[in-house]
Formats: structure tokens, sequence, C-alpha cells
């Protein structure tokens, strides 16, 4: 192998605000035997160095899809990407060669997933596969490699790294698994992170030390990080901005705190209606009517039309854009976008 | 107060632990349960939360029957069902019903719907003659949501949400009098939990039902309990009302559970104060000696290690923090109590 390994320069580093990823207009489709399902209809969104994009959807919404792609792991076939590009730095990574994508996955881009225990190799131990991404990025010998490992592991604060390196995942809890997940993550210093509900499958005090861990470190190294989540409240706690998919598309784009305050989307005011609240008992919930959309039959013009209270003929027929959202006095309000036609109707009204 | 219609006293649930090929012996046991006590009230919702391997799902299997306790009572209407077998067993299962967690493996995907919900019915006929069961079952579909003319397709053609639905039709078949309820909606989308959780809500209304209600998601319990009790490794920790519980938690460890749950609100987040426990859950094998939380607690002393703390209402002051405890620093965490 004649990998050139290249070193992170400094001017290699953005300065925060520049995006560092920008995703635009990307379709994905899979092809099965029941047909052609849309998992992925127009997908834009982007991330900076040092900021957290928080991807809020439900289950079969596109939103692992589309990380899937970025990462290029996605399978294809059956899925394919039929429009749109992926641009980390300025460079379109779906038009670069196979060879390029490698160099860039796990050094530049990575990412860490839900179910840490599947996710590892449960008969090589935890150190191996730490150093195995040493040994094979930049060629550090074995013993090199395992200094490495022990040295991430004390990173993720996992007590007694060096006595622990030689364990396989399945003597770690949960919470420990997730650790070296995120350890192996960082283990080439990236600068995005994508992270797939990485706490989803555990406890709640266990997803608070890991989130903190995450949120210190990407503060540290100053990484962009895409958070994949249903979690509202995991949301609410780290993200800088976010952005809501249904069946496929991006239907509201806003800052935090603008989100949570005053949403601009029927399905995004109806999410933050209909979950319980820890510090307040109410009385009936508020429930979205209806089942989320099938991929193979989405519904014609808005895909929410068929569960939302507001929807009119206009929703019925044409699929609405991704509007600006502008303030009552007509001014842009920054980063503010909703895929609704009344837009202002749920806004201001 | 009215007899409650399921106590629970002093339940402990053992899993022995074995050694050895040809002669085995018991080395220890996994202490899944040990030592609950509560009890349930006609018409009360009581949620009971805990992190995975405190002991909340085998707790509701103990409950059912479907574990035999190694020791302790449950009793249902003043009877100890905790021992019952055969015929007898049979009869009060009529009345205690569970609906499970995952609606995708809890259905047989090779019986239809109308089979599914009817098939409670095989076991007590005496609910529902024979010839009227399609129409019974049907009642059932429409009662939760489901459209009656769906009786014969497949689990398979159904969402998630409808799946847990037929669940709960299952479960009320019988017309039981308590619904055991593990989990119900942790397997659903957030747009599809609201929908469940009302309709429990709207069935417990209409026929009386007393619920034992699951759960991780502590914000979902707060929402559809009347009191919630706190379990750590396999260990009631608290019990109390609602509101005693959520707003003045006396126990470390139900404070820790409460402050790590995130709020869907980020004003402030900056601010927040959390409790992050370190470490995780000592092995329900080897439990520590005492008090079981005292190897994550802030609060623990010598004592902490030696004296097991029981659960009881705690000296402290009048009014919502004076509710039962298993601490021996039951105390309302200071900015908690300014705050409320």
């Amino acid at each position: 192998m004649t990998t050139v390994i290249e070193k992170a320069e400094p001017a290699d580093r953005l300065t925060p605000g520049t995006p560092l990823l920008e995703v635009r207009d990307l379709h994905v489709e899979f092809k099965t035997r029941d047909g052609v399902a849309k998992a992925v209809n127009g997908v834009n969104y982007s991330v900076a160095a040092g900021e957290t994009l928080a991807v809020l959807g439900e289950s079969g919404s596109g939103k692992s899809v589309t990380a899937q792609t970025i990462m290029g792991i996605l399978d294809m076939p059956p899925g394919r990407v039929t429009a749109g590009e992926i641009l980390y730095r300025g460079q379109d990574m779906l038009k670069m060669s196979n060879e390029q994508r490698r160099r860039i996955r796990g050094r530049k881009i990575a990412m860490i997933f839900q179910d840490a225990l599947s996710s590892l190799n449960p008969v090589l131990s935890v150190g191996y596969q730490l150093g195995e991404m040493f040994r094979v990025h930049e060629g550090a010998s074995k013993k090199e490699a395992k200094a490495k490992a022990v040295e991430l592991m004390d990173r993720v604060r996992i007590p007694a790294a060096a006595q622990r390196v030689d364990d396989y995942p399945h003597q770690f809890s949960g919470g420990m698994r997730q650790r070296i997940m995120i350890a192996m993550a960082l283990a080439l210093q990236p600068d995005l992170i994508i992270a797939d509900e990485p706490t989803t499958a555990l406890d709640v005090t266990v997803q608070a030390q890991v989130m903190d861990l995450l949120a210190e470190l990407q503060a540290e190294y100053n990484m962009g990080l895409i958070l994949i989540t249903h979690d509202l409240g995991v949301v609410a706690d780290v993200a800088d901005k976010i952005a809501v998919m249904y069946a496929g598309r991006i239907v509201e784009t806003a800052p935090v705190h603008e989100l949570y305050k005053n949403p601009a989307h029927p399905y995004t005011k109806g999410l933050l209606r209909s979950i319980p609240r820890l510090d307040q008992k109410g009385g009936d919930l508020y429930a979205i009517k209806g089942l989320p959309p099938n991929l193979y039959k989405v519904p014609s013009g808005c895909a929410f039309n068929p569960r939302c209270d507001a929807a009119t003929d206009l929703c019925r027929t044409e699929i609405p854009a991704l509007h600006q959202v502008l303030d009552k006095d007509g001014a842009e309000l920054e980063g503010r976008r909703s895929a609704c036609h009344l837009w202002k109707e749920t806004l201001h009204g | 107060m009215a007899e409650p219609i399921l106590e629970v006293k002093d339940l402990v649930k053992h899993y022995p632990l074995h050694q050895g090929i040809l002669f085995k012996k018991q080395v220890g046991a996994v202490k899944a349960v040990d030592g609950i006590s509560f009890e349930l009230h006609k018409g009360e919702t009581l949620g009971i939360v805990g992190e995975s391997g405190c002991g909340k799902s085998t707790l509701a299997k103990v409950l059912m029957n479907l574990e035999r306790a190694t020791s302790g009572q449950v009793l249902y209407k003043g009877e100890d069902i905790s021992r019952l077998s055969g015929a007898a067993l049979k009869a009060v299962r009529r009345n205690i019903q569970m609906v499970f967690q995952d609606p995708y493996t809890s259905l047989n995907p090779r019986m239809t719907v109308g089979d599914i919900i009817g098939e409670p019915f095989e076991i007590h006929p005496e609910v529902a003659p024979k010839g009227d069961r399609r129409k019974a079952v049907q009642d059932l579909l429409d009662v939760v949501g489901l459209n009656p003319e769906y009786i014969n397709r497949y689990p398979h053609q159904f969402s998630g949400g409808q799946r847990q639905r037929i669940g709960i039709a299952r479960g009320l078949a019988l017309k039981p009098e308590v619904i055991i309820c593990d989990e119900p909606v942790s397997a659903l989308d957030v747009s599809v939990q609201a929908q469940v959780i009302n309709l429990l809500e709207q069935l417990q209304k209409d026929f009386e039902l007393s619920y034992m209600f699951i759960a991780h998601d502590l914000s979902i319990v707060r929402h559809i309990s009347d009191r919630v009790g706190v379990m750590y490794l396999g260990r009631m920790v608290e019990i109390g009302s609602d509101e005693e519980i959520y707003e003045h938690a006396t126990h470390p460890y139900t404070q820790a559970l409460l402050s790590a749950v995130p709020v869907p609100d980020p004003t402030g987040r900056e601010g927040r104060e959390r409790i992050i426990l370190s470490g995780d859950i000592p092995s329900p094998a080897n439990p520590p000696s005492g008090c079981r939380f005292r190897t994550r607690c802030w609060k623990a002393e010598e004592r902490c290690s030696t004296e097991l703390p029981l659960l009881a209402v705690p000296e402290i002051g009048e009014g919502p923090a004076k509710h039962a405890s298993a601490c021996h620093f039951a105390a309302v965490r200071e900015p908690l109590a300014a705050a409320s």
C-alpha cells in the first residue's frame, strides 16, 4: 500500500463559522422488491467547526440514511444517490474516488453508532481495535498503537485504562463501550463527528455522563458535531442549531432556542406539545393524529398533510419549498427556514 | 383507605448461580428483586422507574407469576397468589394482565389479529362464549382505536403504534382489574407515544383499571402515575405521590436520576445543575453491603456500608418531603427546595 500519510496542518483547521460540511439537495432511494423507497428527498444542511447540528426525526425520516451517505457507508445497492452534493471543505465527496474517500473517512469525519456492542468486534480486544486506527492510518507499530490506545481510553475516562486495554468488549458495561466508540472516533482527531443516536441505548444517568464527555471533547478539539437523534431533551441540552426531518425532507431549521420557543412548522409544534414534561404535570397529552408515512407511497403535496390540523388544498397538491422565515416586520430570521405553506400562521398566528 | 387490590410484601426473587458440570453447587445468586413491598389501589396508577438491571421487569414477571417468587407474598384482594398453581392460578390471572414492551416480538406473526386478541377467550371461555367471540374481538379493536375490519390482518400489516394497540386489546380482553405495563411506549416514535398514553388513560377511566406502569422514561411516568416508586439494584429506594417524588425527592439516587433527565427546553441550559453519578450500577450478583447505592453516592458515610437503610418515612419536617425513602441521610436537595 502506498498511502501517503497527510498530517493535519494548522492551515487545515478552519476558523469558526465556515462550513466544514455542506449537504446540498441530497436524494437517496432504495430499490427493493416492493418498489422504490424514497428515503431522502432533497436534504440541505451544513455544519461548521465547533458547531453542533442536531438532526431530529423519527424512524424512517431519513436522518440516518443521510448520515450514512455522508460517511460513504451506505449499502449500494440497494441504496442509490440520485442527486445532490456532499461538500467537505468545498470538495464534493460523491465525486471522489474510493481511495480519496477512504482517506477522509475515519481521519477527517468519524462516526459514533447507537449500538456499541454490535459495532465492536467481539473477538478482538478493545486495545487492538483502538490501536488499529493508528496502525492502519498512521503506520504505527503494535507497541506504539497499544500505548496510544491506553492514552485514548484515559482520555475518555475509562478507569484503570492500562489494565483494561486487553479486555474484550463484553467485559465492559454499555456506558464504557460507548466511551470506547467515542475514543475510536476521536483517535485520529477528526474535524467532524457524526453521532447517530449515541445515547439511545443507555440509561439516563449514563447518558448524562456520555453526553458531557462528548461536549467537552468537542469543545477541546473544536470539532463539528452532527447529532442524530429523536430525543427532544438531548437536543435541547447540546445543540446549536436543529434540522427537523420528516419523510426524507427537512421541514424546519432553526437555532436551538428559537425552535423550542416558537416553532415554524406544524410537525415541530406537534412534537413539542406531545412530549410529557418532567417538571410539570399536565392533563391530556396532545397527540399528532395518524401514522408516519409509508416511504413507498409518500402523500402528495406536503408529506405531513394527512396528519396536520391546518392542512389546506394547497398542502395536498403542492410540495412546500423550504421558505426563509421572516419576523413580524418582514425581516429575515437568521438560520430559520420552514417547509410549510402556512409558516406565517404557524409562527405568528 | 380501602383495601388495596394488590399488595406486595417483602418480595424476593433470586436467580441461583451454579458452578460445576456434574456436581452443580450453588455459588451465589443474582438478587434481581430483593425485598420489595408496596400497595396498588383500585383505579390507581403506580409508576415504577429505575435503570436497566434494577429489577423492575423481574418484578413484573413475579407479580404475574411467570417467575416463582423466592420468598415474600403477592396479595390479590387479600389472597396470596405467589404460591398458586393450576386452575387457581389461571383464575387469578384473568384479573391481572400484562402489556409488553416490544410490539414486534410479543405478537405471533403467524396469527391474525382476531386470533391474537381472541386467544385469551380460549383459555377463559366463560368470558366470551364461542359464538360471540368475533363480535367481542371487534368491539375490543374499536375500543383501542383500530378499525374493526382489520380483524383478519396479520401483525406485519400494522405499524408499531398500532401493534401496541393490539397488545393492549389483548390485555383488555378478559376484563381484568389490574394491568401491568412493562415499558409499553418505549419502542414507539415520539409522535405515536402520546396517542398510546392517552389511550391507556382513557381506558383506565372507562374500565376503572389499576395500572402498574414500568418505564425508564421519568417524564412519561410522571405524566401517567398517581404514585411513583424508584428502584435501584433490586430494592425500592423511594416511593410517594408524583409530587413528592418529582418535586421533593429525598433519596440521593432519585435526585441524581431526575437531574440527569434532559429537559426539552434549551432555556437556561448553561446554568442547569446536574448531579453526574460516577461509575456504573454494580452487579446484582454481588451488591454492595449496607446501602446499595453507597458506591455511587456523594453522601455516603461509614454507616451506609454497614447498615441497610429501610424504606421508611424519615424524621424531617412536614409536608411533601415526608414520604418513604430508604436513605440514612434523606433530605430534600437544597437548590431544588429553594426553587419550588
